[in-house]
């Protein structure tokens, strides 16, 4: 029998308004020890589906569970009980630039624990070393690189060896070199720590270099899953289109618009 | 008519809008006061945040003091030497700031120097995801960064106002005495007869502690609830300027009706 899914997410709708819904009728499953990728173009709900795994954002339909929690019935001491079991990388890494590397490190240790200064030192050096940048512990964030900000958030992300991490597009803006070092860290860490990762991301060959399984959300809902490599010979449209960056496809090229020629018309009559 | 219509619905909704910012302003100062558990325990973060918004506003308020007594020494020289009364000169200054100029233009530079410092730091912070990373890391933001900014500024307020008005009653006796020639002694014997250590001292302390509150207040305010865009954290650092200098204003005078009339007066 199968372990208890780490994140149980089932039949989950979300919309800021009833208009507009962002998410539809979503349902996954994420087994411990796996590395899974959300995967779909900007604005079709991805990083709202990890917000609400985070307890950001309240789902308005269906149960989210996560590490075995329900979080519709948790307050806000249970949701911030819950994320210190959590660890989340954002987007652009999002350091407290007024601190150095190694206070940013330290931060969750010193606010949660009680653990004298030699032990955090130690420990912040460990967590830096993992990310190879022990020797960047008294640099500010102002005087990182992109990637170096990034390797630096995620070592304070795995501060207190959190069991689910989230990953908010890691690839993002990143020059290659980065980006492989930050896709093999996803991926050993997870591995050497004992890790749930969720990444949520549209860089595809990264994406599929790491993950064991992927899910392709379009329009609020999942359209499809699988292993990366199913995914890649898969034949659903949608998919096809996005693992080969088509133009068009299930994604229309155009935006919605009126008829071109009737369009043409009318501006040379109104001109 | 419906232009009317639309003109007074327009007027409703922009105060309704106003109204319910102000509404979420008071519960944003009460959720401050009950989470000042970490920022009072871990004083630390308090006296940190203590130096930039209070020892890095020392010398615009000492130099700003400087100049405002010294002027007040010329004019207040020249309409006392009128009815032959130049020697009560250092009341007139010492009154002056005390009372009024101290904390109002310290409260003003405060605003302007710190207070929009303080918005634009959470603004940014906002912007770039750091609080929303806090929040991620199980971490309160108003515990952790507004609440020992907020305190940090009501600390420092009233400081700076007796930084600045002793700095003032130095420049009127500078330019008074060493300067036109009023008699020295009558100076400070005079000032000190006449300045009441509950009626002037204390009420100009009230108004800037007062002050204190009010311009961080809305600074903390204002950068936490900004819009996390350059514009946003733009117009916001201009609102915290504008409204903490006409709350200061505003307040100035009620508290001054409040203190200095019903027969207290000296």
């Amino acid at each position: 029998m199968a372990a208890a899914p780490i994140v149980e997410i089932d039949r989950v709708s979300f919309g800021y308004d009833a208009s507009r819904p962002v998410l539809s009728d979503v349902s996954l499953r994420i087994a411990p020890g796996s590395v899974v990728g959300i995967m779909g173009q900007s604005g079709c709900g991805k990083t709202t589906l990890l917000r609400i795994v985070a307890g950001w954002l309240k789902a308005g339909a269906g149960t989210t569970r996560v590490l075995g929690e329900d979080l519709s019935g948790l307050d806000a001491g249970g949701i911030f009980a819950l994320r210190r079991k959590m660890g989340m990388l954002f987007q652009f890494g999002a350091l407290f630039t007024d601190m150095t590397v190694f206070d940013n490190v330290a931060f969750q240790m010193r606010e949660h624990t009680d653990l004298p200064e030699e032990l955090i030192a130690d420990l912040v050096a460990m967590k830096l070393e993992a990310v190879g940048l022990r020797g960047a512990a008294q640099l500010m964030p102002s005087a990182l690189s992109g990637g170096m900000a990034r390797r630096v958030a995620l070592a304070r992300a795995v501060a207190l060896d959190p069991q689910l991490m989230l990953y908010d597009e890691p690839f993002t803006g990143l020059d290659p070199i980065s980006l492989g070092v930050i896709a093999r860290l996803i991926r050993t860490l997870n591995d050497s720590l004992g890790q749930t990762s969720i990444v949520v991301s549209h860089d595809v060959e990264e994406c599929f270099g790491i993950v064991d399984y992927v899910y392709f959300v379009s329009a609020g809902r999942i359209v499809a899953e699988g292993k990366p490599e199913e995914m890649r010979r898969s034949g659903a449209a949608f998919v096809r289109q996005f693992v080969r960056g088509e133009t068009d496809g299930p994604i229309p090229f155009h935006y919605p618009a009126p008829e071109y020629a009737a369009d043409l018309a009318q501006a040379g009559a109104g001109g | 008519m419906a232009e009317i219509a639309r003109l007074l619905q327009r007027l409703g909704e922009g105060a309704t809008a106003k109204i319910w910012r102000l509404g979420y302003a008071a519960r944003f100062f009460v959720y401050i006061l009950l989470h000042s558990g970490t920022a009072l325990r871990r004083f630390r973060l308090t006296v940190r945040e203590m130096y930039f918004a209070g020892v890095q506003s020392m010398i615009i308020i000492l130099v700003s003091g400087l100049f405002v007594g010294m002027v007040l020494g010329l004019q207040g020289y020249d309409t006392l030497q009128r009815y032959g009364s130049s020697e009560a000169l250092g009341i007139l200054v010492a009154l002056s700031l005390v009372r009024e100029l101290g904390p109002v233009v310290a409260g003003l530079l405060f605003a302007s120097r710190a207070g929009s410092a303080i918005t634009a730091e959470i603004g940014l912070m906002k912007a770039t995801e750091q609080i929303a990373a806090m929040e991620m890391m199980a971490v309160d933001p108003v515990a952790r960064v507004v609440a020992p900014r907020f305190w940090a500024g009501v600390i420092s307020m009233p400081l700076l106002a007796a930084l600045f008005s002793a700095m003032g009653i130095f420049g009127g006796y500078l330019v008074g005495v060493q300067l036109i020639g009023v008699d020295e002694g009558a100076f400070w014997s005079q000032m000190q007869a006449s300045v009441d250590v509950r009626n002037d001292i204390l009420n100009g302390v009230i108004k800037s502690v007062v002050f204190g509150i009010a311009v961080t207040w809305i600074a903390v305010f204002e950068g936490y609830d900004a819009p996390p865009t350059a514009e946003g954290v733009s117009g916001a650092t201009t609102r915290t300027v504008v409204t903490s200098s006409l709350a200061i204003l505003a307040l100035d005078f009620v508290l001054t009706a409040l203190m200095f009339t019903g027969g207290s007066a000296k």
